[in-house]
């Protein structure tokens, strides 16, 4: 196991395994305008966008834009148990205050803890302030719907929303995984804070290979079920919808979070232009052997969705990966 | 579709090329040499007149040291455009004389001397003549207050020298008649004349104390008393004896400082730069007095700029090591080029010292912090409270310090302190939202690129070529533009994808 850092370096080439440093440079400075940016880094514009391109989404409460309208916060969450608050210009999942209940005049967050009203205007007030925003430029509050997910892959997670990441590069889906919380990463989805990340195939929508804190797991930390039984429903509209976000936004390297709704299916989560690259832990693959395929079509942006779709399940099948 | 890299390696090599040629040729021409080597200490002062003309004729006579104990004047130099210089070597000192005919408005005159460190230098001094009119005349309450010092004295002391230690001592010790006495003159002026009424040569001379990099240095009063032929220095305040290593008799003829006809409100402020001169150079300068070199450097700027250069010069080396630490290695830290900063203030404040403030506020700002974050306040607020409690952390630990007589630890004021402020901010969230794992993280990694910016920007080569090479800056461009167009993995990448190594197997 102890290798030399140059072995190590080398072997990481052979399975295409793409860097930090090659990510910023050949993908997002190369694929992702400038200009384009503010689309995905405010949740409030990629959800105005979604809507006029009928790409579903949550639904949306209220929108924070002025630390007078903190005052107004009960009457926008007047009857309402479930809801979900978050800075628009957030990363990393940072500032998100998840609702799961009220009980008398006392709000429930998605992991037990009661918050008062108090609690939840500070909160705002913080997001408005630009606590939670890159760079602390100042910020909204979007209030909007909780996701109730859909039971076939909820039961997979602990606390918290399990949301699907697609990698999406000039308008192909090239790599997923779903990604569960758990008690350790405190309801959140995010795999630096713990949370357990499932490689999907995108041939099919089922696990290949799974990680938590970098290290592969078989199983799911607290609810204790094999994860290898994990099969996303509805694949193909999956993918295409994550085909159709990348279109609407124009980036050519794009993260898109998808969620499954009980309701109202898969719908659009956020958007992320410089997407993580533990995607490829979970997967146990590399992507740049995928991104080259896609660099070596001609125009890859003008095919049609399904077809699109057709080419990714056809040549990113998780069989085919280079082990 | 993929952009040519072509301009990129087009520029470098261009700036590589600019750099090394400049370097090459600054080797060659004016024989700097590669290595520090074996080198004499030389101490580059320049003192800066300035005054306001009235519009009539201006005399300026200024006092200039000379070859003393432990320096040895090599060269200097004077700016003083459209004025006539003279300087006058006479038994009440070396002194530069300047005049002109007529002037008006602020006028800015320059004196530079090169002093080398020479321990084995010693020059004799004259001691002053006791004039029976400096003795201490009348009898009121001031002149019985000041002779009871000196009986006092007098009684606990054997020679000269233990004479003028136990005065200062007296004045120390009663400090009310020192207080009632400083009404009419200041300590110094007392000394000498109380000292000669004993029958004890002794006069007030002017020290500078030699710091590298220090501009608007003030000049200091010392007391020189002598024994025959033979003198010692004694600070008047603390009765401390002898000369430090790093001190300058600047003005040591009983002169006045500076005289001024024809003009007002003058200022001297002195600039020192602690330049490591190869031997052979020293003599080379002492040569070359008045040949002065089209010489396009940093070198040619007066001292203050020069020495203001000679720390920002660094700035770029600590910067590569950040963008090494980050593109190569892959560290995380908080704030981008905050490490620089701390490292710089590490400079200043010597290793250790600002470990321990750099710990101590940052812990301290953060439990401070901690509690901000229960008033619900605005971020803007919240932040400037935190700039004032750093401010107020480095006054307490300042003032705490000096109580307890770490004269050391009051250099905590070195401290970017907006800078900490937002390093405690970011680190504060950070704890919050990640736990202290991921704070321990960034800060270690801070941390630990500071060290080793602080190491590169210590380290007696790299001083030496930055402030003597420019062309080096250059070279450092070409590399930063190279190390940002690296593709290849971080060293910490190899770690975080390690599994897969182990799924090849």
């Amino acid at each position: 196991m102890i290798r030399s850092p140059l072995a190590a370096f080398r072997n990481l080439q052979r399975r295409g395994i793409l860097g930090m440093n090659r990510r910023n440079i050949a993908y997002i400075s190369r694929y992702n305008n400038r200009h384009c940016f503010p689309l995905v880094d405010n949740k409030l514009q990629t959800k105005k966008l979604a809507i006029e391109f009928d790409v579903a989404v949550p639904e949306l409460i209220a929108v924070i834009d002025s630390q007078h309208d903190v005052l107004k916060l009960q009457r926008f969450l007047q009857g309402r148990q479930k809801f979900c608050i978050k800075p628009a210009k957030g990363s990393g999942g940072k500032g998100i205050l998840v609702i799961t209940g009220s009980e008398q005049g006392q709000y429930i967050k998605s992991n037990g803890q009661p918050v008062s009203l108090t609690d939840i205007q500070r909160h705002v007030s913080n997001i408005l302030a630009g606590l939670f925003s890159l760079g602390g430029a100042v910020d909204v509050a979007v209030i909007e719907d909780l996701i109730v997910v859909d039971q076939c892959i909820g039961r997979f997670s602990h606390e918290g929303v399990p949301d699907i990441r697609l990698i999406v590069f000039r308008g192909m889906p090239v790599m997923a995984m779903m990604r569960l919380a758990c008690s350790a990463s405190q309801g959140k989805a995010n795999l630096h804070q713990g949370a357990v990340g499932v490689g999907i195939d995108i041939a099919n929508g089922r696990a290949v290979h799974a990680v938590q804190n970098d290290l592969p797991v078989a199983t799911h930390p607290d609810t204790g079920l094999e994860l290898s039984a994990l099969a996303i429903p509805s694949w193909d509209t999956l993918l295409e919808l994550g085909c159709a976000c990348a279109d609407m936004t124009g980036l050519g390297f794009l993260g898109v979070d998808l969620v499954i709704d009980k309701t109202i299916g898969p719908a659009l989560l956020e958007l992320n232009a410089r997407p993580g690259l533990s995607i490829q832990i979970a997967n146990n693959a590399g992507l740049l052997p995928r991104l080259r395929q896609v660099e070596a079509i001609r125009r890859a942006e003008m095919m049609a969705i399904p077809q699109r779709v057709a080419f990714a399940e056809e040549h990113f099948a998780a069989s085919s990966d280079v082990i | 579709m993929k952009p040519s890299r072509t301009p990129l390696f087009a520029i470098v090599a261009l700036l590589l090329l600019a750099g090394s040629t400049l370097t090459w040729y600054r080797h060659q021409a004016f024989d700097v040499p590669w290595m520090p080597g074996e080198k004499r200490q030389v101490w580059s002062i320049e003192a800066k007149l300035e005054f306001i003309a009235r519009g009539e004729p201006v005399k300026v006579s200024f006092a200039i040291p000379d070859t003393q104990n432990g320096f040895e004047r090599i060269v200097e130099h004077t700016a003083s455009p459209g004025y006539g210089l003279a300087f006058i070597d006479s038994p009440g000192g070396r002194r530069a004389e300047w005049s002109i005919r007529r002037a008006t408005g602020r006028q800015t005159l320059y004196y530079r001397v090169d002093m080398e460190v020479d321990p084995g230098q010693e020059i004799q001094q004259l001691a002053p003549e006791l004039l029976e009119n400096k003795k201490l005349m009348g009898s009121g309450p001031m002149e019985t207050s000041a002779l009871q010092l000196l009986n006092n004295a007098l009684q606990r002391s054997a020679d000269h020298y233990t004479l003028a230690r136990e005065l200062i001592n007296e004045f120390n010790s009663q400090q009310q008649s020192a207080d009632f006495l400083a009404q009419k003159q200041n300590r110094s002026r007392w000394l000498v004349q109380l000292l000669n009424h004993a029958d004890v040569p002794a006069r007030e001379v002017l020290l500078l104390n030699l710091e590298d990099g220090r501009r608007r240095q003030p000049l200091v009063t010392y007391l020189q008393v002598f024994d025959g032929k033979d003198f010692q220095l004694f600070n008047p305040q603390t009765a401390k004896q002898g000369r430090g290593k790093h001190q300058l008799m600047w003005e040591y003829h009983s002169g006045a400082l500076l005289d001024i006809i024809g003009a007002s409100q003058s200022n001297v402020w002195f600039s020192i730069i602690d330049q490591e001169v190869p031997a052979s150079q020293v003599l080379e300068l002492e040569k070359q007095q008045d040949a002065s070199l089209l010489d396009f450097s940093i070198h040619s700027l007066p001292m203050e700029e020069q020495a203001m250069f000679k720390g920002i010069l660094l700035i770029p080396v600590g910067v590569l090591v950040v963008v090494f630490m980050r593109i190569i290695v892959g560290l995380r830290t908080s704030g981008t080029f905050m490490p620089v900063l701390i490292a710089m203030a590490f400079i200043q404040t010597s290793l250790w010292t600002g470990l321990i403030g750099f710990v101590l506020i940052v812990g301290i700002g953060l439990l401070i912090r901690g509690y901000l974050s229960y008033l619900n306040l605005l971020l803007v607020a919240r932040i400037s409270a935190v700039i004032m409690t750093v401010i107020g952390i480095i006054a307490v630990f300042a003032v705490l310090a000096f109580q307890l007589g770490l004269s050391e630890a009051l250099k905590i004021t070195f401290f970017p302190m907006i800078i900490l402020s937002w390093t405690i901010e970011r680190m504060s969230i950070l704890w919050e939202e990640e736990g202290a794992k991921e704070v321990l993280i960034q800060s270690g990694g801070s941390l630990s690129v500071a060290l080793v910016a602080y190491m590169v920007m210590t380290n007696e080569l790299v001083r030496h070529l930055t402030f003597n090479f420019i062309g080096l800056q250059l070279i450092f461009m070409a590399l930063a533009i190279l190390l940002g167009s690296y593709t290849g993995y971080r060293l910490l990448e190899l770690r975080r994808f390690r599994f897969f190594s182990a799924g090849s197997q």
